[in-house]
């Protein structure tokens, strides 16, 4: 016995505590009028007709008169009065109730607080009471009456409830929850079917909105299954598995490139464990990510993939900036918690830019924030990026930009005659604003500086040269440059933006694409074909699917078609399947393969270990995937992970419908077999036993054909699980009818013998392509039917016809045809028409052989009846397919 | 005193052997049993037996190991015993070298007529004049000529060839290669789809009824055999 199975002491206790003690039904509602009185009620009544001793502590009908109608039937403890300041209040007798000792009392509003003067404050502690005297209790409560979910019930509803239930006497109590629809229940509010409380009736028109009675609802649910798994746990002990969540928190971890993100999402995991809460680990793009260097790219799919496999859900969210994205992200998904790095930015850095956090927190509203510290990882260590290209820009920016300035000097040459000086200054912000709106900021610049400099030296006295007179003049340049940066900050914001959404879309396009194939693939097979296949068209690459097996990878799927991989590859494939970690090019192992293989892990369970490894190179042997695709790599790889797993549950929910047809078929089986084996069975013991006593040639013929009764049974069992268990081997050959027919009738002589068999096949008939065992069977069974049910001493007729697309092989018996209407369920195993007043012997199993055989086989079967002379007609088709054409007959003989 | 043909009994069921056993000492032959490869093989070198029953499922060896064994290792007529549905074990135990098999269950008449079968190839089986005669089919190999009802039937050099290789072991099963084997030599001609157009036109020569053959018999999925109806 391992740790894991003993009970726990603790557990042990409680149930011992439970013992002799009243057990605690709660009646769960979202919201006032979802009918839980009613349905506490009404499960009272079932209670009592099932004889137990019901009574009625407290009810509150508030008047409604099915509800009344209800109580009517229950014995009602008469409320105790309680004098309160000139007012009568009616509380629950409780002493009364305990005198009385039913088996189960109904107590409503379990939240109710009770009138000053009685014996305990509030209402749940008298129901303490009841159970402590062994007495079961039914109760009703409201969600927001929840003391934990209090404040997050007022957070949103606006609505505060005084009136409040411990937690721990729900968590020792059964929780049904009493669900409607929010519109439903709007429905009813305005029919009037609910009563509001007072205190709720200010905020009535708020409190029953459609998206508040949604999250109420949320809510009740979830505590509801938050009970049974404190139940279950308090039963089983066991260990927490993943995807455990109980209702409640949510919490957002926040992660930038640096390394120490890792730290952020293993203390994401530590706090959600203690919580039990969902959490997602997400990223805010901003202008800053198209600056990222191939490192830090990595850096940043590195800690989602970590995130992903300690089982947070991830998300890459574009945002103006870390902080509103984050805040609006954090709406979206109601987080409670939001874990942050503290920033390794200099003083001197935060305090022109403002420290992310401290902006956070002012923006943000009710939401927990956990700043920890950065712990080793260093951003310096972290390769940082070089100035890349996008910084500044092409060289052809700075041309155009020096063009329109020089276009623009010659216009203003052409124009000081006419316009002011003032004004030709004007005409240059054009270049300078076009050059910082297009190219960005450097060129802004330098448009700007050429500008002024051109203005200066064409425009401004003395013209031709570099001195300025008038101070005025200074001014225009000063507003030359300014206006190229200004231009330029807003111009890029909104551009990376652009740019950003852009990627974004794009990126989302191709995932939904890439579901979209996945979710239509029938089967596995094709799942991975189209793995690969699109895999290979949104990353332009070669892919390759291979499965875990007990040889090495099994390369199952590949785009474009790829037969095998070289040794060095299966390695890496291999390796990927034992360590559940990136190996190849590009990876930190095996890095001379030409392919990256990549894991496919179980979204779901980590238990589970690689479902499939997928590998991409690309043709040119450089390195297979660029550093901005590493998310829509890791996406695509999380939604094919979670197309296996779907893939996974159907056939595992096929196998179980699998397994229910088949205990279907076996019980049938069951009976048919005790009966068809049994009366033969008892025959031939008999008349074993009569004949050591009297040898009698008539004992001997009744225990040989009994025997052969049994003989073709058992042989029809082995054929019929032959079928069941499907893929029959087939051994096609070329056959001749004749053969078949003519060893059919011999093999059935002795079922035969009170019918003359008549063969009527051309004599041309072709050859067909079949497995001449399986036809054999087919016939056998055939003939045997025939027989069994014609007419003594009328012929069978076995007609062989050529149709323009097939060939029909028709056994042709004199006796009562078909039904109407079950032609075709006399191929259903078990069937046997009973329609005339003669029950036949046999098993029911032939003609499904036959079924199944032929079908095998690639043949079909039709049961009809035939005319003149009336009968059933069993036709088996060979469909032009299976016929051999016509053989030369020089050529053969 | 006459010679009784020794037969030996191979099977691991005692209750199948006492059967055999019964019917074939009630039909005058001397009787041998064996329960398993080891005994078989033992009994073979001391006893010599003209006639080996051989169930395939015994419990120390495979039984198609047994066969070329048996073959190489004693002149004697192998007859394979086996469950219905192993029609590939049957042809390859033929294949193998067996003489003929019988499908289990069996009745103790088809049983007696292999054994008579197997007894009357051995005999005429070296330089014997291989002649037969068939109900009104008579057949010989040596002049090669057949006559129907004392009408000579001309055949095609092909359906000659079919044809004398069933009259070669009459009552016995000739698989589908062994008897393609000798019609085509050459490996690349070899269709079972020319063998059923042969086998079928040599039946409407020979047979008074085509679509009810008496003399050349098929057995489906295994081979052909020439029908001796008075072993039947």
């Amino acid at each position: 016995m391992t740790q894991n199975d003993r009970p726990s002491p603790e557990a042990l206790l409680r149930a011992a505590a439970q013992e002799g003690r009243g057990r605690l039904k709660v009646f769960l509602g979202a919201a006032p009028g979802v009918g839980k009185t009613w349905e506490m009620l009404t499960e009272g009544h079932q209670r009592s007709d099932a004889g137990v001793d019901v009574v009625v502590g407290v009810v509150e009908t508030h008047g409604r008169r099915e509800t009344e109608a209800l109580v009517q039937g229950h014995e009602v403890i008469p409320r105790r009065d309680i004098d309160h300041k000139g007012h009568s209040l009616g509380e629950m007798d409780i002493d009364a109730i305990l005198a009385r000792a039913p088996a189960l009392v109904l107590v409503d509003e379990l939240a109710h607080t009770n009138a000053p003067g009685s014996r305990h404050p509030k209402r749940y502690q008298d129901v303490e009471e009841l159970l402590d005297a062994g007495i079961d209790v039914y109760s009703t409560i409201n969600i927001q009456h929840v003391e934990s979910l209090n404040d997050v019930v007022a957070s949103f509803t606006r609505v505060r409830v005084r009136e409040t239930v411990p937690d721990s006497i729900l968590e020792q109590a059964e929780i049904e929850v009493v669900d409607i629809p929010p519109d439903e229940l709007i429905e009813r509010l305005k029919d009037g079917k609910v009563y509001i409380p007072h205190e709720a009736t200010r905020a009535l028109g708020h409190f029953f909105s459609k998206s508040n009675l949604t999250a109420l609802r949320e809510l009740a649910l979830r505590r509801a299954a938050q009970a049974v798994d404190a139940q279950m746990l308090e039963h089983v002990r066991a260990n927490a598995l993943a995807g455990n969540f109980a209702a409640g928190e949510r919490i957002v971890v926040a992660i930038s490139e640096y390394p120490h993100a890792a730290g952020l999402v293993r203390a994401g995991k530590r706090m959600a464990d203690a919580l039990k809460a969902q959490w997602t680990v997400v990223h805010i793009e901003t202008q800053r990510d198209q600056h990222f260097s191939e490192g830090e790219r990595r850096q940043l799919a590195d800690t989602l993939a970590l995130a992903s496999r300690l089982g947070a859900s991830t998300a890459s969210i574009p945002g103006s900036s870390v902080v509103d994205g984050l805040c609006s992200f954090a709406g979206d998904a109601r987080a409670t918690q939001i874990i942050i790095g503290k920033s390794n930015r200099s003083w001197w850095f935060e305090k022109r830019h403002g420290s992310v956090v401290d902006r956070l927190i002012r923006t943000i509203g009710d939401v927990a924030i956990h700043v920890l510290p950065s712990g080793g990882g260093d951003p310096a260590t972290a390769q940082r990026h070089e100035p890349s290209r996008g910084h500044w820009g092409r060289p052809s920016d700075y041309i155009w930009s020096l063009l329109m300035v020089a276009g623009i000097t010659v216009i203003g040459r052409l124009l000081i005659e006419a316009i002011a000086l003032g004004n030709i200054a004007l005409l240059f912000l054009i270049p300078v604003m076009f050059a910082a709106a297009t190219f960005g900021l450097r060129a802004g610049l330098f448009a700007g500086l050429v500008a002024s400099l051109a203005y200066n030296f064409f425009f401004l006295p003395p013209t031709g040269t570099l001195t300025v007179n008038n101070p005025e003049n200074v001014i225009s340049i000063l507003v030359l440059l300014g206006v190229a940066i200004v231009t330029s900050q807003f111009a890029a914001r909104v551009r990376a933006q652009a740019d950003l959404a852009g990627a974004s879309a794009r990126q989302n396009a191709a995932l939904a694409s890439f579901s979209r194939q996945l979710t239509a693939a029938p089967t596995r097979d094709e799942l991975m074909q189209a793995i690969c296949a699109e895999v290979a068209r949104l990353l332009d690459v070669r892919a390759v699917l291979l499965l875990p097996s007990a040889n090495g990878p099994d390369l199952r799927a590949a785009y474009p078609p790829e037969d095998k991989l070289d040794q060095i590859e299966m390695a890496a494939a291999q390796w990927v399947i034992d360590n559940e970690q990136p190996a190849g090019r590009g990876s930190a192992t095996l890095t001379a393969s030409d392919w990256l293989f990549h894991p496919l892990g179980s979204s779901f369970s980590s238990g589970r270990g690689v479902l499939g490894v997928l590998g991409i190179a690309r043709s040119d042997a450089r390195d297979p995937l660029r550093s901005d695709q590493v998310p829509l790599l890791m996406s695509l790889l999380d939604q094919a992970s979670i197309a296996f797993d779907r893939m996974a549950l159907e056939e595992e929910n096929m196998r179980a419908r699998q397994i229910d047809e088949r205990d279907r078929l076996r019980s049938a089986l069951l009976s048919s077999v005790s009966h068809d084996l049994r009366t033969p069975l008892t025959t031939i013991i008999t008349a074993a036993q009569e004949m050591k006593r009297h040898p009698s040639a008539v004992l001997a013929d009744a225990i040989e054909t009994e025997a052969q009764r049994l003989n073709r049974f058992v042989a029809n069992l082995l054929d019929m699980a032959r079928v069941e268990a499907g893929a029959l081997p087939l051994k096609v050959e070329a056959t001749d009818l004749f053969d078949a027919v003519a060893g059919a009738v011999h093999d059935t002589r002795a079922s035969l013998q009170d019918h003359g068999v008549n063969i009527d096949i051309v004599p041309d008939i072709p050859l067909v392509r079949v497995d001449p065992v399986l036809l054999h069977h087919c016939l056998i069974n055939l003939l045997d039917n025939a027989g069994r049910y014609a007419d003594a001493g009328t012929p069978i007729l076995i007609r062989c016809r050529r149709l323009s697309d097939a060939l029909a092989l028709s056994v042709i018996d004199q006796g009562p045809g078909i039904p109407p209407g079950q032609e075709k369920r006399v191929f259903e195993t078990f069937t046997r028409l009973e329609g005339s007043d003669r029950v036949r012997h046999g098993t029911g199993l032939g003609l499904a052989i036959v079924k199944g055989f032929a079908e095998a086989m690639g043949l079909t079967v039709e049961a009809g009846n035939n005319d003149d002379p009336f009968g059933a007609c069993f036709t088996i088709r060979i469909p032009e397919a299976l016929i051999v054409p016509h053989l030369d007959g020089k050529e053969v003989l | 005193m006459k010679i009784r043909h020794k037969v030996l009994i191979v099977d691991d069921e005692p209750h199948i052997r006492r059967l055999i056993q019964t019917a074939l000492t009630r039909a005058d032959y001397a009787t041998l049993e064996a329960e398993n490869a080891r005994q078989a093989l033992e009994r073979l070198r001391q006893e010599r037996p003209e006639i080996v029953l051989l169930d395939l499922g015994l419990p120390d060896r495979d039984g198609l190991e047994l066969v070329p064994i048996i073959k190489q290792n004693a002149d004697t007529t192998l007859i394979i015993i086996s469950a219905r549905d192993a029609t590939e074990e049957k042809v390859a135990a033929l294949d193998l070298g067996a003489d003929d098999y019988l499908t289990k269950p069996f009745d103790t008449a088809e049983l007696l007529a292999r054994v008579r079968v197997a007894l009357r190839n051995r005999m005429t089986r070296d330089g014997g004049v291989p002649a037969i005669e068939v109900g009104d089919l008579s057949i010989n190999l040596l002049e090669r000529k057949i006559t129907k009802a004392g009408k000579e039937v001309h055949l095609t050099p092909k359906e000659y060839a079919v044809l004398a290789q069933l009259a070669k072991y009459p009552g016995r099963v000739i698989t589908h290669d062994q008897i393609m084997l000798q019609v085509w030599p050459n490996e690349s001609e070899r269709h079972v789809e020319y063998l059923r157009v042969l086998v079928r036109t040599l039946r409407q020569k020979l047979e008074s009824d085509p679509q009810r053959p008496r003399f050349i018999s098929n057995d489906v999925g295994i081979g052909y055999r020439l029908r001796l109806p008075e072993y039947e």
